[in-house]
């Protein structure tokens, strides 16, 4: 095992160690120990800078199922270290948060951080997998952890349904995950994603391709909370803050954009690519943001604009797929899409993390976080004002902060959709830049609400359950952090560009990059008037405009009526998946034997009598039979009259003294079909089982003929009839059709010389084929002691038994 | 011979099977006994009727009947007599505590499916 291995499953083995630590160490809070392990793991993954800089990659396998090329590969490249960075860095800073937030006495801090420290190690272990299936099972642990951190204060119904929501659909979109990386084995034959991506070419002719692209995006899209799959994400909300800001803003809703963007190497060059990816994401991007100035609650804000933010990138990871079909890189105008990407994934996870961590604390200090109630707090929280500041200006897109950059680039990428001249982008591709822009004003809209209705106005202490006042430090220390980076990478965006963005970029489109080649420094060329100049005043402008006039437009929110939102389909869809399943198994599972002896019987005719018609097996050979004789014709009239007296008759007698009749009769056929231990046997036991029948029936009520009408007896009659026929049909047919002879040969010249006897039936019995006689023999002995505990043992109500004397 | 034994089992299987489909409990216990008739009818025919003399070597015939489905037989009347007097058994039991044999009315209710 390596150390990269080891750093993937620290986490996990921390997890095994808190509820020790939790119960030992009562008076210390248990996430002081939980912080070593993200920070000791970040300062290891800050050591890879210098290798993935050098479009060098680190490899590392532990055998895991090899017979079915399972393997536990660790793979660090650009993607991998950039997402492995965010999850430990931020992680240290949520859990340094989560200390001051969560109580050491209220809240069971044990099942909380082993939830975290779960999912810390589950999403290490999806972005640096590079097996299909470790990847797949790391992506599982994540919907798992991310449902019970959800679910993390279980008394609430809100964390319960919100719970059961987020699971529900990014468990859907795994399953779809796995079926598409199935379909990627059986094309290329190996789970290794580094390999696939060797073999994209071969995959792209496969018919099985598109298939599978459309699997893995659904998981994608389930995963990153895209249209119309967010419906979760507002939902789980209900989490502790903490989780808000660290799984639903910074890590987990970012797997499904990693996906895509680890998978884009494979399916970029297909159409379906750009056009599924970029599409849904620009909608989802304009849907979100739209949604989000409707919200009245903080956290109900930043879910939406989640939702949005991840509908940016993820627009922009299909859209920058369009630079594969560029290779010469001095003209590839496409790429600067996803550059943007990446650039606009780090800027997200730093200003959302924030802004989460901002109302943590505001819903910490005054007790609500009801726009509505809140305000004026200016001047009483003046650290907390200033993060959130940044955070939400560089949300909307304003200079001098990240968000700025990447919205500028954002605009250029959407942009220049309108140069593509494939895929019919030449007519439709409008459509993106006009949505981005659409998108981007609402976005500065409901950043603006966020700012200005929590921080500005009136202070209305009335509605508050507490008086506000600042946070403490420890607090205060994480957003701070979040904020200043925020403003550094705004000033000084080069930092990242060779270090992480370039790798990254790399890593996504890895046909395009020579060696000792760069995409050229795109983040420095940020001045100058471009249309992107002019879009983002007008983005002020609209959004400033629309802000002024909010109340009188809001009407809009309410055109489309509460019964056709996504979130009551998905409500009365599950009540109906649930009422509609009852009633069907209600329908059929009707608790009469009748009935399924019915389905058992209509399938057994059916079955059957297809079987013969379809096969053409029915076949009457008489050349096989032997003569009828005049005997076995009264035998046979006896059956009949006994059966048609069973059927007819009124009194529990005649019907034991008729199926008697028809045992004794049976045993007659024995005797002249030459059976004569088997005449034996069916005599006494007929005999015994009449005497049987007659001393129980003494007991039991006249026989019942229940049977209330005559359509009812008719369609018995019909299914019983059926089964009849089926039978001699079968019968004729199979006597007609031997296909070898006998094994009796042996049997009777072996009797005597091997077994020593002189009756082949018994010989049978007890030598060639004892054990059958052994196990009927424990078959009766059962039955006996069944009996004798059925009539024995009583249990009355209580469940004492009671012996009966 | 066979196909008229094929007819005998066809009507002993039919009215087993009208009888397993009615509502008393008794009527399906005997359906039940007229289906193990026709089994074992249909095993007996299946192996050949009347070819040769009995099974038993102290007849120095010249050829016997396949004694295999004999001894299936056997061990299927047996097992079948097993179970119907347990099945028996079963019903009296049923009765006395339930004080019906109507199938209709032994269904379980609502409350403890």
């Amino acid at each position: 095992m390596s150390l990269l291995h080891l750093a993937i499953i620290a986490p996990f083995l921390m997890a095994i160690f808190i509820p020790f630590l939790y119960k030992g160490f009562r008076r210390i809070h248990t996430g002081w120990f939980v912080l070593i392990v993200p920070i000791l793991l970040f300062s290891y993954f800050l050591h890879f800078i210098p290798i993935v800089k050098g479009n060098e990659t680190v490899t590392k396998t532990i055998r895991w199922i090899p017979s079915l090329n399972i393997e536990l590969t660790a793979f660090v490249d650009g993607l991998g270290l950039l997402f492995a960075l965010l999850i430990t860095g931020i992680g240290s800073l949520v859990v340094l948060y989560s200390i001051f937030y969560l109580s050491k006495k209220k809240e069971q801090l044990h099942n909380f951080y082993v939830y975290l420290l779960l999912f810390m190690g589950a999403m290490l272990g999806v972005v640096l997998s590079d097996n299909l299936i470790s990847l797949y099972m790391f992506w599982e642990f994540t919907s798992i952890s991310s449902f019970l951190l959800i679910g993390y204060w279980y008394q609430r119904d809100g964390s319960r349904y919100g719970a059961q929501k987020s699971m529900l659909i990014t468990v859907f979109g795994g399953l779809a995950m796995l079926g598409g990386f199935l379909l990627l084995y059986i094309m290329g034959g190996t789970f290794s994603i580094r390999e696939l991506i060797g073999m994209a070419d071969v995959l792209m002719s496969k018919s099985l391709f598109v298939p599978a692209m459309l699997l893995i995006l659904l998981g994608a899209f389930t995963k990153s909370a895209q249209f119309p799959f967010h419906i979760w994400l507002p939902d789980a909300m209900e989490a502790p803050t903490p989780v808000s800001a660290y799984l639903h803003s910074a890590t987990m809703v970012k797997a499904g954009l990693y996906l895509v963007a680890r998978m884009s190497p494979i399916f970029a060059e297909h159409a379906l690519w750009l056009w599924l990816v970029g599409s849904f994401g620009i909608f989802t991007m304009t849907w979100g943001s739209f949604n989000a100035v409707k919200q009245t609650d903080l956290k109900g804000i930043l879910a939406f604009s989640t939702v949005s933010q991840l509908g940016l990138i993820m627009s922009l990871l299909g859209v920058g797929a369009a630079a594969l079909h560029y290779k010469n890189m001095d003209e590839n105008l496409f790429i600067v899409a996803t550059v943007a990407a990446i650039f606009h994934l780090i800027n997200h996870a730093t200003f959302k993390g924030s802004l989460f961590m901002v109302v943590g604390i505001i819903d910490h200090e005054t007790g609500t976080r009801d726009i509505r109630k809140l305000g004026g707090l200016m001047g009483l929280m003046p650290i907390t004002f200033t993060i959130a500041l940044i955070g939400s200006f560089s949300m909307a897109g304003l200079p001098p902060f990240n968000g700025f950059l990447s919205k500028e680039m954002f605009f250029t990428g959407m942009v220049r959709v309108l140069d593509m001249d494939f895929f019919s982008l030449d007519t439709w591709g409008i459509l993106f830049p006009v949505l981005a822009w659409v998108g981007s004003i609402f976005t500065f809209l409901y950043s603006m609400v966020l700012f200005f209705k929590t921080f500005s106005g009136r202070l209305q202490q009335e509605k508050l359950e507490r008086k506000p006042h600042e946070a403490p430090f420890g607090m205060l220390l994480p957003p701070i952090i979040l904020a200043s980076l925020v403003v550094i990478f705004g000033f000084f965006p080069n930092i990242l560009t060779y270090n992480i963005i370039e790798p990254a970029v790399g890593a996504i489109l890895p046909s395009l990059l020579k060696p000792g080649e760069h995409f050229v420094g795109h983040i420095s060329f940020w001045h100058g008037f471009t249309v992107e100049l002019f879009m983002t005043i007008g983005v002020i402008t609209g959004g400033t405009l629309l802000y002024i006039t909010y109340p009188k437009w809001k009407k809009v929110y309410t055109i489309i009526p509460e019964k056709l939102t996504l979130n009551s389909m998905y409500d009365r869809g599950l009540y109906w998946a649930e009422t509609g399943s009852y009633q069907l198994t209600r329908t059929y599972m009707t608790g009469f034997i009748r009935t399924y002896l019915v389905y058992i019987f209509i399938f057994f005719i059916g079955i059957t009598g297809v079987t013969l018609y379809v096969k053409d097996a029915f076949k009457l050979d008489t050349s096989n039979v032997a003569p009828i004789g005049s005997y076995e014709v009264v035998l046979a009239l006896i059956v009949l009259a006994g059966s048609a007296t069973i059927l007819l008759a009124k009194s529990r007698l005649t019907s034991i003294i008729a199926l008697g009749a028809i045992g004794y009769t049976v045993s007659l056929f024995f005797v002249l079909f030459r059976a004569p231990d088997l005449a034996l046997t069916q005599l006494v036991i007929e005999t015994v089982s009449v005497a049987l029948f007659l001393l129980a029936f003494y007991h039991l009520p006249p026989l019942n003929r229940h049977e209330r009408s005559v359509g009812f007896k008719l369609s018995n009659a019909l299914i019983s009839l059926g089964v009849g026929l089926i039978v001699t049909l079968v019968a004729i047919s199979a006597h007609s059709n031997k296909l070898f002879d006998s094994i009796a040969k042996y049997y009777i010249e072996n009797t005597h010389d091997k077994a020593g006897g002189e009756n082949m039936v018994n010989v049978i019995l007890v030598d060639f084929r004892g054990f059958d006689t052994m196990f009927e023999i424990c078959v009766l002995g059962i039955a006996a002691l069944g009996i004798y505990g059925m009539v024995k043992l009583r249990l009355t109500q209580g469940g004492k038994a009671d012996e009966k004397k | 011979m066979e196909i008229l034994m094929a007819i005998v089992i066809g009507i002993l299987f039919t009215s087993a099977v009208y009888l397993m489909l009615s509502k008393s409990l008794l009527r399906i216990i005997i359906g039940t006994g007229l289906l193990s008739h026709g089994a074992h009818l249909l095993i007996l025919t299946m192996g050949g009727l009347k070819r040769g003399s009995v099974p038993i070597l102290g007849e120095h015939a010249k050829s016997y009947v396949d004694p295999i489905p004999q001894a299936l037989i056997l061990t299927a009347i047996v097992i079948s007599f097993g179970v119907t007097s347990f099945f028996l058994v079963l019903a009296y039991r049923a009765y006395q505590e339930l004080g019906t044999d109507n199938m209709d009315q032994m269904r379980g209710t609502e409350s403890n499916d």
